[in-house]
């Protein structure tokens, strides 16, 4: 743990409602199950776009004052338009996205200011395994790496230890680790 | 049936430990073990296996080791006849072979069922140990039928298990002492390695458990973590009791010829998928560790402990990139998974409402129920609870409050 000296530590994050909220799952696990949902159009070639707006929790539906929109396209390398970040990099961004928030509680909680944190991920692909052109290239990326530059008011093995646990309780980094079910059925 | 103030079940260090306090207090008890003293000792452990902890340090209640060697390790035989000696000692009232089948309420106090005739008692005490069942993940019911699947309590020797590879499910100080013992027999192993908690034997000279036990590591309370819950499920160190292997850790067990990968995560069509997170299970492991180490140095410096050699630095884990993210089970080069993935205790014939969703015993510091108390479970009441060093403070404290309670309770 770390002594924050009477300094303020304002990571902007709140971790008294997140600490309430593990008392309130707790009492109430069935509260804690989520299902988070993206609605997915077509326009034409490999462009389409995603909205993403509601989602399951609490207990009930929840509709947010935003909806949200993620396009997706490939580059002119693949004969596309270019007109989006292609679904890989969206998935690099994703983790890079959980990861940094994961730091940011965990620095917040640990008493830790920020000053400034920077993540860059990179994903290898043989794009011979899309192709199809050999069984033993996987489709998916072969490696993913990820470097965070971060400026803390904290010793290196601390800012270590907040990668290290933003690493242990990110649910991207988990769904990237580890199988998951997928089932796609056609309506 | 018979009619007693209190009953203990289990005659391992735990319940053993109660009944002396229990004797020292004159509280009229008996102990009722399924077995003999010490069974699980003597009957579930593998052959090479040895205490994890010094001779010194297997004091209870009115015994200590007074042998030729406190800094040994006892095996298997040692401690089962330490335990014994230490029973016959105190004339602890066993009544061996003498099952356990249900627990129930009766009246203020509790009935107790056993395969030689019923009692009913007012205080009960639950000392039938920590590490009576394997903790198997579900994944096990999708392994190919082909493939022995062991857990270490079952598990002897390497030549009990048949010829071919092992997959050892578990990196804490079971799976990495029996991947190593099987390697040393010339086995192929492979190791899916999850959450750990690696430590040297030794540190400064000095054996892991003398600084955790002199720094008050081992005497931390419950009650001072936030979450006693995770503090209870912390596994156990990657230690091995022998001072010719300085660390038992992922380093060593490489060097030694063992493929580790991450945690297995799934089985899918017979093949066996595993966690790509090892190298952060792996830093979390070493900065957990040079934590820890650090805490041993800082309480040196303020104890102003003399004579110490230097602070040392251990290498950070290896980790193969990329490493083994599958295994294709019908393949045959696995033909054993053993499961060191943990263990839990057997509660299965209480018949009371002190489980949680999850099975595991509510209790605050050992105290469940008015008259029922458990002892000997990890971090009961401090971090040595499960230690046979730790029950004899909780025993003395819980027979303390038995005493104090029943006489309110008579009132």
């Amino acid at each position: 743990m770390n002594i924050h000296n009477n300094t303020v530590v304002d990571n902007g994050v709140n971790t008294e409602a997140l600490i309430g909220a593990r008392g309130a799952f707790a009492d109430m696990p069935e509260a804690a199950a989520f299902t988070f949902r993206s609605t997915c159009d077509w326009i034409e070639g490999t462009y389409n776009a995603n909205t993403i707006n509601g989602y399951f929790g609490l207990g009930q539906e929840q509709e947010r004052k935003q909806t949200f929109r993620i396009e997706s396209d490939h580059p002119e390398v693949f004969a596309a338009a270019d007109r989006a970040p292609t679904p890989t990099e969206i998935v690099l961004s994703a983790l890079a996205s959980c990861l940094t928030g994961g730091v940011a509680a965990v620095a917040q909680h640990r008493g830790i200011q920020l000053n400034s944190v920077r993540a860059t991920v990179e994903g290898d692909i043989d794009v011979r395994g899309i192709l199809g052109m050999d069984p033993e290239i996987r489709n998916g990326f072969s490696a993913i790496r990820v470097r965070f530059d971060i400026d803390a008011d904290a010793s290196e093995d601390d800012i270590r230890a907040l990668v290290a646990q933003s690493q242990k309780r990110s649910a991207m980094f988990d769904i990237l680790t580890n199988p998951t079910d997928v089932h796609v059925d056609v309506a | 049936m018979k009619r007693i103030s209190t009953l203990i079940i289990g005659a391992g260090q735990a319940g053993l430990a109660m009944s002396r306090c229990l004797s020292d207090r004159s509280v009229e008890h008996v102990v009722l073990e399924r077995g003999e003293v010490a069974q699980s000792w003597a009957a579930d452990r593998w052959d090479s296996l040895r205490l994890l902890t010094p001779n010194w340090q297997s004091r209870l209640p009115g015994h200590a080791y007074d042998g030729p060697d406190p800094d040994g390790f006892m095996s298997m035989p040692e401690i089962t006849a330490y335990l014994r000696s230490y029973a016959a000692k105190g004339a602890l009232p066993v009544e061996t072979r003498t099952e356990v089948l249900s627990v129930s309420a009766e009246g203020q106090g509790y009935r107790v069922r056993t395969g030689r005739g019923d009692w009913v008692c007012c205080n009960l005490v639950l000392a039938n140990g920590a590490c009576t069942l394997p903790r198997i993940p579900h994944v096990a019911a999708s392994i190919p039928r082909e493939i022995l699947q062991i857990s270490p309590l079952r598990y002897r020797n390497p030549d009990s298990l048949p010829e071919g590879g092992v997959l050892v499910v578990g990196a804490s100080a079971s799976g990495v002492q029996i991947a190593a013992e099987l390697r040393a027999a010339g086995r192929e192993v492979l190791m899916a390695v999850g959450q750990h908690i690696r430590a040297p034997r030794r540190y400064r000279g000095r054996d892991i458990q003398w600084w955790m036990d002199q720094s008050g590591t081992l005497d931390q309370r419950a009650e001072d973590f936030d979450d006693p819950l995770r503090a209870r499920a912390v596994p156990s160190l990657q230690l091995v009791g022998r001072t010719d292997t300085p660390l038992i850790d992922l380093n060593y067990l490489q060097a030694q010829g063992i493929e580790i990968t991450g945690r297995l995560a799934a089985i899918r069509d017979g093949t066996a998928l595993f966690s790509g997170g090892l190298a952060n299970a792996c830093a979390l492991s070493d900065l957990k560790m040079r934590r820890l180490l650090r805490s041993f140095d800082d309480w040196a410096a303020e104890a102003n402990i003399t004579g110490l050699p230097a602070p040392e630095t251990f290498a950070t884990t290896e980790v193969a990139k990329p490493h083994r993210l599958s295994l294709d089970l019908r393949r045959g080069e696995i033909r054993t998974i053993i499961w060191a993935t943990g263990f839990r205790p057997d509660f299965s014939w209480l018949e009371l409402p002190v489980l949680d969703t999850k099975r595991r015993l509510r209790h605050v510091g050992g105290y469940v129920a008015p008259g029922l108390y458990a002892l000997g479970q990890p971090f009961l009441r401090r971090r040595k609870s499960q230690l046979i060093d730790g029950v004899g403070g909780d025993a003395t404290e819980l027979s303390d409050h038995l005493i104090q309670t029943q006489s309110r309770r008579a009132a």
